[in-house]
């Protein structure tokens, strides 16, 4: 029994944290931020001779250092945004999209597509129509192929959307192949001299027409998940598919309509990106917001106000970073380190969000430390 | 029982669970050579209790001293160490392993691995306390009873001196009780200590040498069970004077509500699971269904509710108000309910099934009702009217109607289920375990809200597990066992021993 007595509690314990205030959980998350803004600059820091105060002038220089950078950051939380918003539906029915990434893609190949072979036929408004339309069935065919076998087939959606992305990223490869015969595979600016097919300026700014499609796409997200018949169904079959059959929900009718959704507003996404910034096309043009988007939509607790908050910080933190690396005459790499060491404290933030440590108590350290002292003396005797 | 020597003491034993108590300030004592029962309401902290002293949790405040010494005990590994088992009300086995080789798992031993040497050692432990079991039978062949054998061996054969079962009477028949019971004894006469979690009072009269209760997570005292009765426990267990009788009336203008007739239905291997099931359910009356647990209590009603594919036979409504019959048979819900069956369905499952956990009362109101209507929006005025109203008339305990309906105890859950499956006036009346997890008053609120929709006219079929309250509450009540009737008898002349002996003899004919 000797070797038992030794046994003492253990040093770091974990419990469950059901109950934390909203406000503690915003503190914790903020807190996250800062400590990796600050791990960040020690890092920069210590690597090059940088002054630490001009990091952090140079970060937020690139969000907020001219009315240019300002638009430029306002549009980027707007196309991430509206895919945040797009993977919501399908989130909240815990249905898991990682396809949103391909779902643009095909959106903004739909539009670049309608814009190099209508120019010449159609242009203004029926164009605008024309486009936004084929996006928007690009995209819900993304959403719904991987539907159908969840719902029918119980395959796993995880895996199948991502599979998804591959085919869309080769799919645009292709059509720039076919696109560029020279074989540079850079489509460049698509209708420049005529800039058929772009969305006009708005108040001598691009991108405005992005930022309102998409707060109007808030509003009405909003609406659909917490008023509508549809988002109630929706939240039915997320939190429990048993419950959705005892009530008498169409499970699989479900699970294809919100999918539908779901692809469609990333092919909106994908117009936007195509028609108001890039007006080009290129496998990047979604530049990993797909994955992206999970995260925002996950940390706002799929509240698409919160969202709106999410993405700006996620878009201020990335442009940061790239700004710093660009300005300071970084390797690229380095903003991709910066964002990585960032989105990694604000995941794991969630962790002692949802737990407690508790680390052993002085007392029982006094406790245990008298015990050894009195079995190392009788040891002695 | 000469001499009484503690095995374990607690000490002002705290913990909690984030904001909730489950234990405060708890001190017990078990003593060498005795069977304590420790007596509580569901939710009282009883195995959170026992989880402290096996292993599983470690607790906020407080000591526990094993034979006189006070020892720490951070894992099960521990717990074995200090030679304390616990057998959980869910059995930790693996179910494709001989019973054998889920004994040994996990035990550290040096040198090869010898299963023979070790069959022969754990035959010689089954021998010494009289179990009769087969060890090289895979634990998927094994009944339940035989299940819970393997656990009391496995912590036996380990060197166990202190074992704690958790409510293991739960799923057992009335024979296999008293089966258990001779063993628990005989176990003490070998000078084990016995510790078992229950909340049945004549199973702590007829077993235990000690009672401790807890209530709410408080230490209430611990009485001699020769000094106890039923309502001395009671009252101990509830904090106050409550009558257990339950008022049943005479069926009246009993018509014929719904008629199954044949049913068959097969699981995914192919196997009956319902098998040829005939009875009638009559306006007026509670129709009891007895049987083990699994024997095809959940297909049955999920079969009447539409959520069950028949192979074959039919399921007859008589609709009172037209007086037309519907056959049922292979409707989807929502398709009985147009045909304006007014069918109502309380769960097993109250929280995976019949509400959804995360959303709040209101929103779990309108899960009958949120279809109404043709506007895309839905309506919230009406559901939280009737949420308002459920929560006052059923007095349920929640901070407000906007409440996740996770957030309430086990009983103001069900009350939530229950009053809104009646608020849809039924004709027709299901309930499965309505009161599981509940407390005693909870309890006899769910039976006098079924007694008064009976006296309305409505059809009530009832699938419970404690026969005391199934002979005291139902009218008729019919036993099936492996998918079949085995029998359909009259409550008011029946005995817990010929429905124990129904519900192990084999229902209809077994798929051959």
């Amino acid at each position: 029994m000797a070797d038992l007595t030794k046994k003492h509690e253990p040093l770091i314990r974990l419990s469950k944290n059901d109950d934390l205030a909203p406000w503690k959980a915003w503190c914790i998350r903020l807190g996250a931020v800062a400590v990796s803004i600050l791990l960040c600059a020690g890092i920069v820091v210590l690597l090059t001779d940088i002054n630490p105060i001009e990091f952090f002038k140079e970060m937020i220089d690139g969000s907020f250092g001219s009315t240019r950078k300002f638009f430029k950051m306002l549009q980027e939380v707007a196309i991430l945004l509206c895919i945040s918003l797009a993977v919501t539906p399908a989130f909240k029915m815990k249905f898991w999209n990682t396809g949103a990434e391909g779902q643009v893609l095909v959106g903004a190949l739909a539009t670049a597509a309608c814009m190099k072979y209508l120019c010449n036929s159609i242009s203004g408004l029926p164009l605008f129509l024309v486009m936004f339309i084929c996006s928007v069935l690009a995209g819900m065919v993304w959403g719904i192929v991987p539907a159908f076998f969840k719902a029918h087939f119980k395959t796993n959606e995880t895996l199948f959307t991502l599979m998804m992305n591959y085919i869309a990223i080769q799919l645009v490869a292709f059509m720039i192949a076919v696109w560029v015969p020279s074989g540079s595979q850079v489509v460049g600016v698509i209708n420049r001299e005529t800039k058929i097919g772009w969305l006009p300026d708005l108040f001598g700014q691009k991108y405005i027409i992005n930022v309102i499609i998409v707060l109007v796409i808030t509003l009405v997200i909003y609406i659909y998940l917490r008023y509508s018949k549809h988002g109630y169904e929706i939240s039915v079959v997320g939190e429990s598919e048993n419950t959705a059959r005892y009530i008498g929900i169409n499970v699989k009718k479900v699970i294809l309509r919100t999918m539908a959704v779901s692809g469609a507003i990333c092919g909106i996404a994908g117009f936007l990106l195509v028609a108001g910034t890039d007006h080009s096309i290129s496998t990047e043009t979604a530049g990993g917001d797909g994955f992206t988007a999970i995260m925002v939509s996950w940390l706002a607790k799929f509240n698409p106000f919160v969202m709106m908050v999410t993405s700006f910080i996620i878009s201020f933190l990335r442009i940061g970073a790239g700004e710093i690396a660009s300005s300071f005459n970084l390797n690229e790499s380095v903003a991709e380190i910066l964002t990585g060491i960032i989105i990694f404290f604000i995941i794991g933030s969630e962790f002692f969000i949802n737990y407690k440590v508790n680390f052993r108590t002085k007392q029982a350290k006094e406790h245990t430390e008298v015990k050894q002292i009195e079995e190392s003396k009788e040891g002695t005797k | 029982m000469a001499n009484i020597v503690p095995a374990i003491e607690l000490k002002g034993i705290s913990k909690h669970f984030g904001s909730v108590m489950a234990n405060k300030n708890v001190d017990l004592t078990v003593n060498k050579g005795e069977i304590l029962a420790i007596l509580g309401e569901n939710g009282s902290g009883k195995t959170t209790l026992m989880n402290m002293i096996s292993g599983i949790y470690y607790p906020d405040e407080g000591q526990i001293f094993i034979d006189g010494k006070e020892v720490t005990i951070r894992s099960p590994k521990d717990a074995f160490d200090y030679k304390i088992g616990m057998i959980h009300q869910h059995f930790k086995l693996i179910d494709v392993f001989t019973a054998a080789e889920n004994i040994v798992l996990g035990i550290e031993e040096k040198g090869r691995y010898d299963i023979k040497k070790a069959t022969a050692e754990i035959q010689k432990t089954c021998d010494k306390f009289g179990f009769v079991i087969d060890l090289n039978k895979k634990i998927y062949e094994m009944s339940v009873s035989e299940k819970q054998t393997v656990e009391i061996i496995k912590v036996l054969y380990r060197g166990a001196d202190i074992l704690i079962l958790d409510e293991p009477t739960a799923v057992l028949t009335p024979q296999e009780i008293t089966k258990l019971f001779a063993v628990l004894k005989n176990m003490r006469e070998h000078g084990k200590s016995i510790v078992i979690i229950t909340h049945k009072l004549n199973e702590v009269l007829e077993v235990s040498d000690r009672v401790s209760v807890l209530r709410k997570g408080e230490y209430i005292g611990t009485i001699n069970t020769a000094e106890a009765d039923a309502n001395s426990l009671t009252q101990m267990m509830v904090g106050k004077k409550v009558t257990l009788n339950i008022d049943r009336t005479e069926p009246e203008n009993s018509v014929d509500r719904l008629k199954v007739e044949g049913i068959n239905c097969r699981n995914r291997e192919g196997q009956f699971v319902l098998h040829d099931i005939s009875f009638t359910a009559k306006s007026g009356e509670i129709l009891g269904i007895a049987g083990i647990s699994g024997s095809g209590q959940r297909e049955l009603l999920e079969a009447i509710a539409g959520l069950q594919k028949l192979d074959s036979g039919d399921i007859f409504y008589m609709d009172p108000e037209t007086g037309k019959t519907e056959d049922l048979r292979n409707k989807t819900p929502m398709q009985i309910r147009q045909l304006g069956v007014r069918l109502s369905f309380v769960p097993e499952d109250r929280l995976g099934m019949g509400l959804v956990g995360n959303m709040d009362i209101i929103d779990n109101m309108m899960l009958r009702s949120y279809r109404k209507g043709h506007s895309a929006f839905l309506e919230r005025k009406e559901p939280k009217n009737l949420a308002e109203r459920i929560i006052k008339d059923l007095e349920v305990i929640t901070p407000d109607a906007h409440t996740p309906v996770r957030r309430l105890s086990g009983g103001n859950v069900q009350k939530v289920l229950v009053g809104r499956e009646i608020a849809s006036s039924p004709t027709v009346l299901m309930v499965a375990y309505p009161v599981r997890g509940l407390d005693i008053n909870s309890s006899y609120t769910i039976y006098n809200l079924l007694n008064e929709q009976k006296k309305s006219g409505v059809s009530i079929i009832f699938v419970g597990e404690d026969l005391d309250v199934l002979i005291e509450l139902c009218d008729r009540i019919m036993v099936i066992s492996s998918g079949g009737i085995s029998g359909i008898v009259d409550a008011r002349t029946t005995t817990k021993e010929e429905l124990g002996i129904l519900m192990t003899t084999s229902g209809g004919e077994k798929n051959g």
